[in-house]
């Protein structure tokens, strides 16, 4: 009798849960795919398709369905990288193609030889965030501070008078560099204690950061 | 006036080294021999310039049109030739040039004709607009347009006149304050009257004497009865603006809010005479008092010119032989020049000549021990070591959590730093670092907007594309129908035929393909 008494009382309550849990779900249900969004922060927006993906979004839901790997941005860089791999819990891998990611390729900008151009628009549909302006037999032209340096709209061109520049220090953008220790040579005699010998190892360190 | 004062934490006191420079009048600096404008000499968009190459130019002829309310406008400082508008050096420490209108002066130094405005009768906004074209920024350093600073008077309730004039070896404030304090009491008041405030504070640190006895007198001449003059203790920094408030009137301004709003404005002395000379004299920001000091033979206070060439007017003072360099601002926040000859702009308070007996080059940096000085000494209430450890390892973030954004740089951490860490340096990159990636967020935002606008405008197409193909189909079908209505009745079997016969043709097509196939097939066979 306890036996059937303990499991009715346990069957009603994962019934009750069971039906509260169900009617939470259709309640409370989130509309969207939330990583995908926070993936997609993350990225640059850049629209290159350097991924192999159509654009950020693309890339973006590619990674929340955990079918692509984390390091194919390179306009990220591996900042983005480490960022994703922050996020997503997975193991940081330096981007591809990058190198050891240290020397990030500057940002670039299309810039039109105005003179050139024919006015065949197909930069203008390359172009992935409408950073072009022009119309068919028009001069075409690009509106710098709109254009993410994607140079989707190089290879389209039929007469290639598009280039490819990278974008110049100004005041609005230059930064302070990271303080360097000046790096200089220390000489190891043979009696060195151990506390001078720890400095170096911490002043090489230091050196490795900088 | 006897006024209760209060403290705020840390700040140190470093030597003042202000008796070199202070004992000598202002004198007026000669006319170099070229002018170098720069269009972009404060907070906001550079302005554009209206002059070109070979134009004639007075002194106080507008030459930089401000590019939008946070902009201010540019003067000619001198009457000469345009002989050059075009990126030259200006003196911020990352070296990059701006754009610059250079004069050649003619000598004569001929005013344009001047015409003060009848600011008393002037709408607040006209007055603004009329401060914004003459060009007055913060003279304190920082070079924040003035007129965008009096816009909000609502609730207004104290102003502050800042004349502590904290960092070691300045002195224009201090000679200003006693040579010009009728004029500075005067500009003050008309400040007033345009915030429409109750109470004016001027706060003077008491190792300037003179200067305070001078502001007093000046206040009473001209019978101002809201004005307070009010020697505040000397401790750097008290000319910060949050500490000088905390000092003269207790209130402390919220990490996430500004003064004005605790009802209280601030400006600089200087400030103050560049209102009064603009709306009383019609005259713009021309020129500003520059104290010249350091390695020099002849420290003292001059008058220069805006675009005036550093190299021309240190000259004046002497340098002596091993002076490698300059220094604009004081030691403290002063920056290196990138050149000897940048041109002297409306922020330019001080020139120290560099010499490495003066400014020997910082021991090397240690390991950051612990030890929580530069927490004792920031007068932000911030913590430099943890601030410290997350710039030094990039992790902005969390510097930003440690309110980095508080930060002024005024440099007591790195002054009390017994590792000898240069921390402000390391505060001044993290700073810049978020703000570029606050930049870059916002761009991406954008570019996402557009990509998916695009996006948007492409399946839109399709579907209108889509829809008019189904239209024209529909139109189609419905001209064969209205055919086949209009057909005898007995035809209209004929059309179902038409569809079978088409079907027919259609079979006999596929059946003599079949056959034909065969045929190969065995011939193939």
């Amino acid at each position: 009798m306890e036996i059937l008494t303990a499991i009715v009382v346990m069957a009603l309550g994962a019934l009750t849960l069971g039906a509260a849990l169900g009617y939470a779900a259709i309640r409370f249900k989130v509309e969207g795919d939330l990583i995908t969004g926070k993936i997609e922060a993350i990225l640059p927006q850049t629209q290159c398709g350097q991924c192999g993906f159509a654009g950020c979004k693309p890339y973006a839901e590619a990674i929340a369905r955990d079918e692509a790997e984390i390091n194919l941005c390179p306009p990220g860089g591996d900042e983005g990288a480490r960022k994703l791999a922050d996020l997503l819990g997975r193991e940081f891998k330096p981007v591809s193609g990058g190198g050891d990611g240290e020397a990030a390729k500057p940002k670039l900008t299309a810039i039109i030889r105005e003179a050139e151009c024919i006015g065949c628009t197909l930069c203008i549909q390359a172009c992935p965030v409408d950073a072009i302006v022009g119309a068919a037999r028009q001069m075409h032209t690009v509106i710098d501070a709109l254009c993410t340096g994607c140079e989707l709209c190089v290879k389209p061109c039929p007469v290639e008078c598009i280039d490819m520049a990278p974008v110049p220090e100004t005041l609005a953008t230059w930064k302070y560099a990271y303080p360097v220790i000046p790096i200089k040579s220390v000489e190891r005699a043979s009696d060195v204690s151990h506390n001078v010998a720890a400095m170096n190892d911490a002043e090489s360190s230091h050196q490795k950061v900088a | 006036m006897l006024q209760k004062l209060f403290k705020f934490k840390g700040g140190i006191k470093p030597a003042h080294h202000k008796a070199e420079s202070r004992g000598t009048p202002i004198a007026a600096a000669p006319l170099p021999g070229h002018l170098v404008i720069p269009l972009s000499q404060s907070a906001g968009e550079a302005a554009q310039p209206v002059v070109a190459v070979g134009d004639k130019v007075l002194k106080g002829q507008f030459i930089g049109k401000a590019e939008g309310w946070l902009s201010s406008a540019v003067h000619a400082s001198t009457s000469g030739t345009v002989i050059a508008v075009e990126p030259r050096l200006m003196p911020h420490p990352s070296g990059l040039a701006t754009l610059s209108v250079v004069i050649l002066p003619d000598g004569e130094d001929r005013w344009m004709p001047l015409q003060a405005p009848d600011y008393k009768n002037m709408s607040l906004k006209s007055v603004l607009q009329y401060l914004q074209d003459a060009g007055v920024v913060g003279m304190g350093g920082a070079g924040f347009p003035s007129h965008v600073k009096m816009q909000d008077s609502a609730a207004l309730g104290d102003l502050v006149i800042n004349g502590a004039e904290c960092e070691p070896y300045i002195t224009c404030d201090d000679r200003l304050m006693r040579e010009r304090a009728g004029e500075i009491i005067a500009g003050s008041g008309i400040i007033r009257d345009l915030l429409q405030v109750k109470r004016v504070l001027i706060g003077i640190e008491d190792n300037k004497p003179e200067a305070i006895a001078a502001m007093q007198a000046a206040v009473e001449a001209a019978g101002e009865t809201t004005f307070s003059v009010v020697a505040v203790p000397t401790l750097y920094p008290a000319g910060g603006i949050r500490q000088l408030i905390r000092v003269l009137t207790g209130k402390e301004v919220p990490v996430d809010q500004r003064s004005t709003d605790l009802g209280i404005q601030c400006f600089n002395v200087g400030t103050a005479l560049s209102v009064w000379r603009a709306l009383n004299l019609g005259e713009p920001v021309v020129s500003r008092v520059v104290t010249l000091t350091g390695n020099v033979e002849q420290p003292g206070n001059w008058e220069a010119l805006i675009g005036t060439p550093m190299n021309e007017l240190l000259a004046l003072a002497r340098p002596r032989a091993d002076t490698d360099g300059v220094i604009m601002g004081g030691p403290m926040m002063g920056i290196p020049m990138p050149a000897c000859d940048v041109p002297v702009t409306k922020g330019s308070n001080c020139l120290i000549a560099r010499s490495p007996t003066l400014f020997p080059p910082p021991p090397p940096e240690m390991p950051c021990i612990r030890c929580g000085a530069c927490a004792r000494a920031c007068p932000q209430e911030l913590q430099p070591f943890e601030l410290y450890w997350w710039s030094r390892a990039r992790q902005f973030d969390k510097a930003r959590e440690y309110h980095l954004s508080s930060c002024i740089e005024c440099g007591c951490c790195a002054y009390v730093c017994p590792a000898n860490i240069p921390l402000v340096q390391y505060f001044r990159f993290s700073k810049s670092e978020i703000r570029a990636a606050a930049r870059e967020q916002k761009m991406a935002d954008s570019a996402r907007a557009r990509f998916e606008f695009k996006q948007f405008r492409a399946e839109r197409e399709k579907a209108e594309k889509a829809e008019k193909l189904a239209r024209a189909a529909a139109a189609q079908a419905a001209k064969l129908a209205a055919e086949r209505d209009a057909a005898p009745e007995g035809e209209s079997g004929a059309v179902g035929d038409a569809a079978d016969a088409k079907q027919a043709v259609i079979a006999a097509a596929v059946e003599r393909a079949r056959v034909q196939r065969a045929e190969t097939d065995s011939r193939d066979a």
